[in-house]
Parts: C-alpha cells; sequence; structure tokens
C-alpha cells in the first residue's frame, strides 16, 4: 500500500500511471480498429464479430471494466497532474510567444485528452447505449436487426449513424484529435517509462507518428466510405424491409440478449 | 542602434509588479545583453531613478547566474548559450524587447527580474552527491570508465544550473535539471552505490519543491543553454521506476561494536 | 610592525609535509564538533574546505554572496588541473611539477608550499574523480592527459573547457553532501563586511543579507577566507563581475598583512577589448596555443590588411622565432609582454590595433577541421559568439587581459594569517604561485588548501583554543563592527553625488591598466598613486548610490566594493613601487634584459625579459594597514631556498 502511495504522490509515479494506462488504451484503440475493419468485408461478418461479443458478457464485461479503470486512472492521474502543473506556473509572462520548439500536440494533450473524452461519452451513447436522441437519424440504432439471425445488424447501425454528415465530422475530429493525442502521447510514454535513448529516441517519435496517422486513416475510412455510398442500400433495406417493433422484440425476447 | 525595453519591475516579493516601457541610449551592436542592461541601468541612476536589478555574474556563460525571459523565451533569441552571452546584433534598431523574469513557483521573486533559485540547491543537497570523504578515494585509475560512458557523463554534467528548463518549460518542470544531475553520476561507476537512492531523494525533493511535471514539450532541451538532452529524463525516469519498485531498505538492526 | 612567522617546519624539504602532519596537534572527535568555523567562499578551496572541515566533524557555517555556492568563479577556469601522476609516462615526478612551478613563479614563492602543493596533487585527482568529476578519458577508460602552458610534460587534467566547472561541481557536490546531513550550514545571498577581531585572534564576522539587507553577526573559533582574487581592481578583467576583494580588504583593516599585492597575472590569449561599455574580458582557453600559432606582420603596413592576403614570409611568429624551445606555449607573463611589445611596436592587428593572431591555419590543414572542431569547437563558438567572426576561416584576435592574483593575503605555511585564527585559501592567500602562475595551477592550488591543507593544519591553532571558549556574537568587538558596517552603508547610501559606483569602477581600471598592467614604472607609479589619491578622494565626496538601505539593492553592493578596490589599487601600486626589480608578472620597464647582459648573450633570455634582483627583493612584501589615510608599512619575510637555486628563469 505504501508502494502504491508513494508512486501516487510522485510526480514520477503519475506519470508511469499515465504511460501505462495510455499503453493499454492505445492497445485497445488498435483493437477496436481490426475489429471495426470487418466493414469492409460482408455485412455478416461484422454482425458476427458484435454478436460474438455481447453474447460472451464473461469477456466483455471484464474488458469494459478494465478499459473504464484504464480511462479513469489516465483521466485523474492527467487531471492532478494539470493541476500541480498549473500551480508551478502561478504566474504568466507578458510576451506572447509559442513555447520554444514544443509541437501543437504536445502543449495541447490536456484539451486534446477533455474533447477525447466527451467524445467517448457520445460513442458509448451512440453506438453502444444506443440512444436514440443522439443519433439524429430517427432510427432507434436497437431495432435493426440482420434479416438472417434476427441479430443487432451493426453494419446497417455504422451506415445508418455515419450517413449524418456532421455526426461523421465530428468523429472524424475526434479521431483526429485522438490520432494527434498519441502522436505525441505513444512517444512520451516510452520517454516516461524510460524506455528511450538517442538511438531509439528519433525511432520512437517517428513510430509514434506513423501509428497515429495508420489509426486515424483506419477509422477514418468507415465514415469517409459511408458517406460516400457504402453500404447504403443494405442500411435502406434493413431500415424499411424489416418490420422492426413487434418483430425486433420477440425476437430479442426470445435469444435473452441483453442489451 | 537603439530599442526599447519592456522590462517586468516589482520592487520586492510582495509588491505588485508591471511591464515599463524604456528607451535605451544609444547602443553598440557589439555590446552583450547584459552590457546594455548597464548602459540602461546607468542611465537611469544618472537620472536618480531605481535601476534595473537582474541577475548576472561570469559573463561567459559558465556560472548560470543570468537569467531573463526576453521576448518569451529564457536566455534570448539563439539556441546553446546564455543571456550574457546574447549580443545586441542579434536585434534590430528600433525593436521593442520584452524582459521578464523567470517564472515559477519554486523560483519566488526577489527584485525586479532577480529570482530565488535556492530550491535547485536543496534539491542537490538532498543526494546530488557521491558520499566520499576527502582522503577516501583509491587512486584515480584504479576505477576505469567507458570513454562512453565519461563523454554521456559529461554531456549531463555541464548543466550551469540556471532554471531556464523552467522557465520554459509550460509546466514549470525542473526534471531536466534533476535529470542531469541524476545522469551524470548514475554514469559514471563511482555513482553506483547511491544510485537509486539518490535519484529517489532528488526526485521527492524536487516534487516537494513544487515544480511542475513533465509533459515531454522538449522547450527545455531548445532552451538549455548547453543542451542537455531530454534523453536524460527519460534515463532518470527508469532509474525512478526501478528505485521504486526496489522499495525501501530494509531496516539495519542496531548493535554496538563490542 | 606585524610578526611574520612562516612556521616552514624543518627538515629536507620533500619529508616537511608528511613530517608537519605527523608533529602536528590533533583535536579528539568529541571535541571537534565543539568548534565553529567560519568559512566565507564557496569556490574551490571554500566548498572543499566546508565539507571536508565538516567531515572532520567541526561545526562550519558558510557564506557567499552568490545565491547558490556553485556559482564561485573557480566555475570559469577551462582548460584543467595538473597534478604529478605521470600516467603519461613522460618524465613527470612530484620535483618536477615542484621545480617547475616554482621556475614558472619566477623564484618569488615559498619553496616549502610549492613543493607540498605537488605532493597533494596527485591526492587532488583521486579525490575529484571519486566523487565522479567526468574527467577526459581515453578508450581504455583511463584518465587523459595534455599539456598545458609553461610545461613540457603532460600533467594535465581536463574535462572539456569545461574543467574548473567540474571541479567545482565535485566540490559543490561534497558541499552539498555536508549541508543535507546537517555538517554545514548554509549562508546565500550573505556578504561578509567585516572580520571581527577579539584580543588579536579573529573570532567573527559581519554580514549583510542581499535579499533583506539585514546585517548580522556571527562568531566562531576561526575564520576562513577563500574568496578568490581581486583581478576586478582593473575593472576589466577575465573575473566574474561580481568577484571582489572586500573580504580580504576589510581582513587587513583589521590587521592582516597583505602579501606582494602588485603580482598579477596578464592572461595572454582573450577577446581584446571592443568599446567603453564593455564589462568582461572573455579568456580563450590557454589550451588553444596547444594547435594556435601566434603571429602578427612583420611590417605595419599589413596589420590593417585580411590576414588571408598576408603572405607567410611576411608573418612574425614572434613567440617561436623567441622562445624556440618554449614557442607558442612560453609561459603566462612572457607571452603576454611579448604580445605588448609587438602591439607597442605597432604591429598590432584589429580596429584599435591591440591584438595578435591566433592562428589554426596550419593545424586544420594537419589535424581536419573536424579535429580541430572536436577539441576547441565550444571555444571557436564562444568566440563567433562575441565577435562574429569565424575562427575556422580567419585567424582569431586575441590580446592580454587580467586573469588572476597571486598576491593576497599573508600566510604562514599552516594558511593561517598573522591574525591567529584567520586562515585564507586560494588565489584569496598569496602563498604558492611566486610572480606567476602556470596555467591549470589555480584550480591544483584552490583544492590542495581546502581538501588537504587547511583541514590539517586548523587543528594546530584551534588546539590552542579551550572548546566553548567563543566569545558571543554581542561581545563588544562584535556590535562595534556591526555599528562601523552600517555606518558605512548609511554614508554610501546618504551621498548625494553625481557619480555612479561604475563610473568610478572605470576610472580606476583606467589608471590601473596604465600604471600598474603590464609594464610599470617608477614614474607611472607614482603617477598612479595621485591619481587613486584624488579619486578616492572624489568617492567620498561625489558618490551617488541610488535606491535604499535595505531590501535588494545592487549599488550598495557595488559601492562598497569599488570603495575597496580604490583603497587596493593604491596598494597594489605602492609594492609595485616599493619592488625595484621585474619578476614574473611583475615588469618593471627599468629592470630588463639588455644585449650587454651576458645572459642574453649566452642565449638564455631575450633582450626585455624579466631581471629579477634576488639579492635585494627575495623577500615576501607583506603589507601592514596603519590607519586610514597613513601609508602602509612593509613588513618582509625572507625568501629562503634550501634545495632549489635561484636562477635565471629561461624558456628559450
Amino acid at each position: 500500500m505504501n508502494l502504491l502511495l508513494q508512486i501516487w504522490r510522485s510526480s514520477l509515479g503519475k506519470k508511469y500511471i499515465m504511460a501505462l494506462s495510455g499503453a493499454g488504451l492505445f492497445l485497445f484503440v488498435i483493437g477496436h480498429l481490426v475489429g471495426n475493419l470487418q466493414f469492409f468485408l460482408e455485412p455478416a461478418a461484422i454482425n458476427r464479430y458484435g454478436h460474438f461479443l455481447k453474447s460472451t458478457p464473461e469477456v466483455l464485461w471484464p474488458a469494459r471494466l478494465g478499459l473504464l479503470a484504464l480511462i479513469g486512472l489516465h483521466i485523474v492521474s492527467a487531471l492532478r497532474l494539470t493541476a500541480e502543473n498549473k500551480a508551478a506556473r502561478p504566474e504568466q509572462y507578458q510576451a506572447k510567444v509559442a513555447p520554444k520548439d514544443a509541437s501543437l500536440a504536445s502543449r495541447t494533450m490536456a484539451m486534446s485528452g477533455a474533447i477525447i473524452a466527451s467524445f467517448i461519452v457520445y460513442h458509448l451513447l451512440h453506438f453502444t447505449v444506443q440512444t436514440p436522441q443522439v443519433n439524429f437519424t430517427g432510427t432507434d440504432f436497437d431495432q435493426l436487426y440482420e434479416p438472417n439471425s434476427g441479430g443487432a445488424d451493426i453494419y446497417a447501425m455504422i451506415v445508418c449513424g455515419f450517413s449524418v454528415w456532421y455526426v461523421s465530422l465530428f468523429y472524424l475530429i475526434s479521431i483526429g484529435l485522438l490520432c494527434t493525442h498519441l502522436g505525441h502521447g505513444v512517444a512520451a510514454m516510452f520517454q516516461s517509462l524510460g524506455l528511450r535513448n538517442h538511438t531509439w529516441a528519433p525511432r520512437i517519435a517517428t513510430g509514434a507518428r506513423v501509428a497515429a496517422i495508420l489509426i486515424f486513416l483506419g477509422y477514418a475510412s468507415i465514415p469517409v466510405s459511408v458517406l460516400l455510398g457504402r453500404g447504403k442500400e443494405y442500411a435502406k433495406r434493413i431500415q424499411s424491409g424489416v418490420s422492426p417493433d413487434k418483430a425486433g422484440s420477440a425476437i430479442k425476447a426470445a435469444k435473452g440478449v441483453e442489451k | 542602434m537603439k530599442v526599447t525595453l519592456k522590462v517586468w519591475r516589482q520592487k520586492d516579493r510582495n509588491s505588485p509588479g508591471e511591464l515599463k516601457s524604456y528607451q535605451s541610449p544609444e547602443l553598440s551592436p557589439n555590446m552583450s545583453f547584459l552590457e546594455m542592461l548597464d548602459v540602461v541601468n546607468e542611465h537611469l541612476a544618472n537620472q536618480g531613478e531605481d535601476p534595473i536589478a537582474f541577475d548576472h555574474d561570469c559573463r561567459e556563460g559558465i556560472c548560470g547566474t543570468c537569467s531573463l525571459v526576453i521576448d518569451g523565451k529564457p536566455h534570448g533569441p539563439h539556441k546553446g548559450i546564455a543571456t550574457c552571452q546574447t549580443y545586441m546584433r542579434s536585434f534590430k534598431d528600433g525593436d521593442e524587447i520584452v524582459v521578464e523574469p523567470f517564472r515559477a513557483k519554486p523560483f519566488p521573486l526577489i527584485k525586479d527580474l532577480v529570482v530565488d533559485r535556492k530550491a535547485f540547491d536543496r534539491i542537490q543537497h538532498a543526494g546530488g552527491f557521491i558520499s566520499v570523504r576527502t582522503g577516501a578515494a583509491p587512486d584515480a585509475n584504479a576505477i576505469p570508465v567507458p570513454k562512453e560512458n565519461a563523454d554521456l557523463a559529461m554531456d549531463a554534467a555541464q548543466c550551469i544550473g540556471c532554471g531556464a528548463c523552467v522557465a520554459a518549460c509550460k509546466n514549470a518542470s525542473a526534471m531536466l535539471f534533476v535529470s542531469a544531475k541524476v545522469s551524470h553520476l548514475g554514469l559514471m561507476p563511482q555513482g553506483q552505490p547511491e544510485r537509486y537512492r539518490r535519484v529517489k531523494a532528488m526526485v521527492n525533493q524536487m516534487d516537494a519543491e513544487g515544480f511542475g511535471s513533465c509533459t515531454v514539450t522538449g522547450s527545455c532541451e531548445a532552451v538549455c543553454p548547453k543542451e542537455i538532452s531530454i534523453d536524460f529524463i527519460a534515463r532518470m525516469n527508469r532509474d525512478y521506476l526501478v528505485a521504486i519498485l526496489k522499495g525501501d531498505p530494509k531496516a539495519v538492526r542496531g548493535g554496538g561494536a563490542g | 610592525m606585524a610578526t611574520l612567522k612562516s612556521n616552514i617546519p624543518s627538515g629536507p624539504l620533500s619529508e616537511k609535509w608528511e613530517h608537519h602532519k605527523f608533529s602536528s596537534k590533533l583535536i579528539n572527535p568529541a571535541n571537534k564538533r565543539k568548534y565553529k568555523v567560519i568559512v566565507v567562499g564557496a569556490g574551490l578551496a571554500g566548498s572543499s574546505a566546508s565539507a571536508t572541515l565538516a567531515e572532520l566533524g567541526y561545526e562550519v557555517h558558510n557564506f557567499v554572496f552568490h545565491d547558490s555556492p556553485r556559482r564561485a568563479h573557480s566555475v570559469a577556469a577551462q582548460g584543467g588541473i595538473n597534478a604529478a601522476k605521470n600516467y603519461q609516462n613522460d618524465g613527470d615526478s612530484v620535483h618536477r611539477l615542484f621545480y617547475d612551478t616554482i621556475k614558472g613563479g619566477d623564484y618569488r614563492a615559498r619553496e616549502a608550499n610549492v613543493h607540498r602543493l605537488a605532493e597533494v596533487s596527485v591526492n587532488i585527482i583521486d579525490q575529484c574523480a571519486a566523487q565522479g568529476v567526468p574527467f577526459a578519458r581515453e578508450y581504455g577508460g583511463l584518465l587523459d592527459n595534455r599539456s598545458f602552458g609553461g610545461a613540457q610534460v603532460s600533467r594535465t587534467f581536463y574535462a572539456r573547457g569545461q574543467t574548473g566547472q567540474q571541479l567545482l561541481l565535485g566540490a559543490y557536490s561534497a558541499l552539498c553532501r555536508m549541508i543535507g546531513n546537517g555538517g554545514v550550514k548554509s549562508y546565500t545571498h550573505s556578504e561578509m563586511l567585516d572580520l571581527v577581531v577579539v584580543d588579536g585572534h579573529a573570532k567573527g564576522i559581519v554580514v549583510r543579507d542581499l535579499q533583506t539587507g539585514e546585517i548580522t553577526r556571527h562568531a566562531a573559533d576561526a575564520v576562513v577566507l577563500a574568496t578568490g582574487g581581486y583581478g576586478n581592481v582593473f575593472n576589466l578583467s577575465t573575473y566574474a563581475r561580481g568577484s571582489n576583494a572586500t573580504a580580504i580588504l576589510r581582513a587587513y583593516r583589521r590587521g592582516a598583512c597583505f602579501g606582494n599585492p602588485c603580482y598579477t597575472q596578464i592572461h595572454p590569449t582573450c577577446i581584446p577589448v571592443s568599446g567603453d561599455y564593455q564589462s568582461k574580458l572573455t579568456l580563450m582557453s590557454e589550451s588553444l596555443r596547444n594547435d594556435g600559432r601566434i603571429w602578427v606582420p612583420k611590417k605595419k603596413e599589413d596589420c590593417r590588411k585580411n590576414p588571408a592576403d598576408i603572405a607567410e614570409g611576411d608573418r612574425d611568429y614572434y613567440l617561436e622565432r623567441m622562445y624556440s624551445a618554449f614557442g607558442n606555449l612560453a609561459p603566462r607573463d612572457i607571452a603576454s609582454r611579448a604580445a605588448k611589445y609587438v602591439c607597442d611596436e605597432g604591429r598590432g592587428v584589429g580596429e584599435t590595433g591591440l591584438g595578435v593572431y591566433l592562428d589554426f591555419g596550419d593545424s586544420i590543414k594537419r589535424l581536419g577541421e573536424d579535429k580541430v572542431r572536436e577539441r576547441y569547437g565550444n571555444l571557436f563558438a564562444m568566440y563567433h559568439e562575441i565577435t562574429n567572426e569565424d575562427a575556422y576561416k580567419t585567424p582569431m584576435r586575441i590580446y592580454p587581459a587580467v586573469h588572476y592574483t597571486m598576491g593576497g593575503l599573508w600566510v604562514d605555511y599552516n594558511l593561517m594569517s598573522n591574525l591567529p585564527g584567520l586562515f585564507v585559501l586560494g588565489e584569496a592567500n598569496f602563498s604558492d604561485h611566486g610572480a606567476n602562475r602556470l596555467g591549470a595551477s589555480a584550480l591544483m592550488q584552490g583544492l590542495s588548501d581546502g581538501y588537504f591543507v587547511l583541514p590539517s593544519t586548523i587543528a594546530t591553532y584551534l588546539a590552542t583554543v579551550k572548546p566553548g571558549a567563543r566569545p558571543s556574537a554581542d561581545s563588544a568587538a562584535f556590535t562595534a563592527a556591526e555599528k562601523e558596517v552600517r555606518a558605512g552603508i548609511a554614508a554610501m547610501v546618504g551621498s548625494k553625488g553625481t557619480r555612479t559606483p561604475a563610473s568610478f569602477h572605470k576610472e580606476l581600471g583606467r589608471i590601473m591598466w596604465e600604471h600598474c598592467g603590464m609594464a610599470r614604472n617608477k614614474a607611472g607609479l607614482e603617477k598612479g598613486i595621485a591619481r587613486i589619491a584624488a579619486l578616492r578622494e572624489e568617492y567620498g565626496k561625489n558618490l551617488r548610490v541610488p535606491g535604499q538601505e535595505n531590501g535588494w539593492n545592487q549599488s550598495i553592493e557595488q559601492a562598497g566594493r569599488v570603495g575597496d578596490f580604490i583603497e587596493l589599487g593604491d596598494l597594489m601600486c605602492r609594492d609595485a613601487l616599493m619592488r625595484e626589480e621585474s619578476c614574473g608578472g611583475h615588469f618593471r620597464e627599468e629592470y630588463q634584459y639588455t644585449a650587454a647582459d651576458s645572459e642574453v648573450q649566452q642565449g638564455l633570455v631575450n633582450p626585455g625579459d624579466v631581471k629579477r634582483r634576488d639579492d635585494e627583493f627575495a623577500f615576501v612584501a607583506a603589507w601592514e594597514y596603519a590607519g586610514a589615510g597613513k601609508a602602509p608599512v612593509l613588513n618582509k619575510e625572507p625568501l629562503v631556498y634550501e634545495e632549489v637555486k635561484m636562477s635565471t628563469r629561461s624558456y628559450k
């Protein structure tokens, strides 16, 4: 306990927490992307993936709680560090000059972090909790069912959700911020954990940037392809073809799938 | 040439301060920035005004006494030098130059542009040394030091303790300073016995002084008059992590000697 | 008259120090902590002494006027530190280092002190390496050496061009350790303004807190001054702007004798003066002379030409010509004076005509620019920053500048002044360098005094003091001293003159450089004394110190220091006038070799070299304060050479 308290109390300790939780979240972002990219296969692929996740709560919930804990640690230590950092300079400089040689990403980590956090909340409401009020399509995503299996149609939900241009735009901006956050954060993680020296420093910095760009392209490809028309027909079919209300609830009740 | 100075004037810690404008007398581009301030101060003194207080001593970039944030950058516009090595030829006739003190909570202001940097000393007192009594040393060549290590240690040891890293960091973090000290001693074989004890003590004191933490922006490295690399911060982070994981040493049971 | 007992131990020279240590009194550990020692200054000597005394168990209080002990000007020494390690197997030994230092000092140093310095030099390197000083290493991991001005062996240890910094940080780290564990109490931003003498013994100091202006009294069983040299008497020098002589001058006023004040070292490789606003002359490390060749045009009319346009045959490599054995590595006083001669002949270069070339063209051809950059890159960068010239392309311009003072408070073999209980270390004392100091010897002396000599010799005095018997800081002598200090400050702040301290300092510097600089003569010195007297009078009447007594006021600091410099300038001129000979850095134009001298005919020296007069001036001049407005009294300590024969110093 004493050790944990020591870690929490020291500035470096909190940086380790930031770095390790950040590393976990980074891995999640990659895993999540790999899952999402199944969107480019036939609709059944990503639906199967979604059904698999939802039907194994003993895997899903520990993962969700773990992620929540990582986010919690990441945010709490960030807030604490930011407060300490602010307190360390009570009086600001009058000359308006950008901090020397510091990248924009590195200077705006707290801001990009805060926006990403709000995005995550929206994203969860949008696609996980499926609150109808936030998707601006008039459709309850909860009511989209795959015709063959009768399970939730994730593919259609994605198409539907991203077909609203301003939702996609917000998504793109947020992913963009996430990737700037990662571009600096991943390199900083190596720095914070001391896994970096003059030989590896430039490689790590480039690697982090390349990873951030690939992640951005990966995530961005989905809403962009939707706006360009991918899956439009299919989603229309799902939206209109199936009589939503009764059939949906009947199947759901039968399968006992929880939301 | 002539310049307009906007200088932070503050009588003491408890009085409010403000930027005041001063028109310089005729200057030579070959003057150092501090010589320019000397000339302005002579001018002020001759007019019966209180001269601008600023810190300086060796005026050759090695003592670390001079400070100043010039147009938003600690130690002025150039890389790898201190304020005292900044020359007026770096400015143009008619320029307006804003001169402010180093700003950080652990560096309380004394007067005008002078701040108190004793926090650095206290960090050093906590562990910035190798415990060797005078007279107890083995022959200097008894312990070979790989040249690469000695060179790298020297890169870190060059730190002049001026505090520009703190002044430039948006978090007023002292990590570059502390890591330079920790790395210098930690790279030398002579520094190994106390390596982890040292890093722990110094980082804890750094925290106690109220410096911010590192968000790896690299500003410190960019303004450091000795161009000390933030690679040393990574090295310190690693050492501290190991130190924390090792935990506190086991208590030694007391016992008299006969 | 003061009593000057050098207390040099008897016995053969090489055994004196060992024998002295053995026969000195010891103080038992329980008693050591009852003794309080004040150390003023935290350069190499001050911080090493403070740390070591505290390690031994004494209660140490350290005072510096800087914001941190790490700022002392020892930090600026570039080249290196000598030690007779003979790691290079090039024939070095303790005896050779001793001999070189004695000869380099032109036979005006105390033999026993210098031998001790050479002996201790080897321990210093061990100590510093153990502290983690990152000395330059060879690939095998062992220490590297280089040769340095005035030596034919490679005995100089170095840490790039920042040896002084690294050694100081080593000593500072030792001090930090003792501050951290309570052995030393550190007072920063605290300037000593008076020495308190009780019954003839130094027992404390009066200090001004520079942040608050508060004046405090501090009592101790012994006072150690390690406050550095007084070259800033010249205003323009390679010293830090803050370097001052206030502590030693005020001790002098309290009865400590001042030894050989006229011995100043003019360093040959500094960047020439560029204008009246100048506050500081920057030294380019002497190590540059290892690879740079010094020259001026043979013909006056070439002086304004671009150096690249001057043919090889039209260049005068005057040091190589005049001193073939040492060439560009001739000792500092010789190299400086030679530069002055060629400039006086009208062959100087640069805008002012006061400069000579230091040319790396040949070295760049021989070694390649990369190698030169690796060796001297930081110095070339510094030169570029200051002059806006690229020394890889065009030769550097250099000129001599005041760099070090060999004189200082008189001390005996134990480093104790004629005032019992007052010890003086490092550049602040007069002892080891005679009339000229060799390169890389200042660091050696500072650390030798602080780490090894004082900690051993201070016991000789403390053993005579009853533990716990020190006077209280409230006793009469202390309150009287404080009153004087306060009155002095009040008078300065109250004076409503028109001239700032800086303007007095500039004028004093001009007088000193003109009359008591690289070449001195009777008439000039007399004139200098008269001009200083006039300046002093004006200082008394026409000083203007803006601001208030309390709080941070740099004008008060400056005014006090300039007042002390004026007094010291007078003393230097008097000493130079009295010393009717030339030796080392003290060059009296009346006493120089001419073509008629047999030494010149034998080829030992050049015409114009310094000519000593051993029969009359083989003594230390220890000046004693006689009261305000009175001429100081001269005391003489004869220099007795047991081992070395005083001979003509030849570098040909």
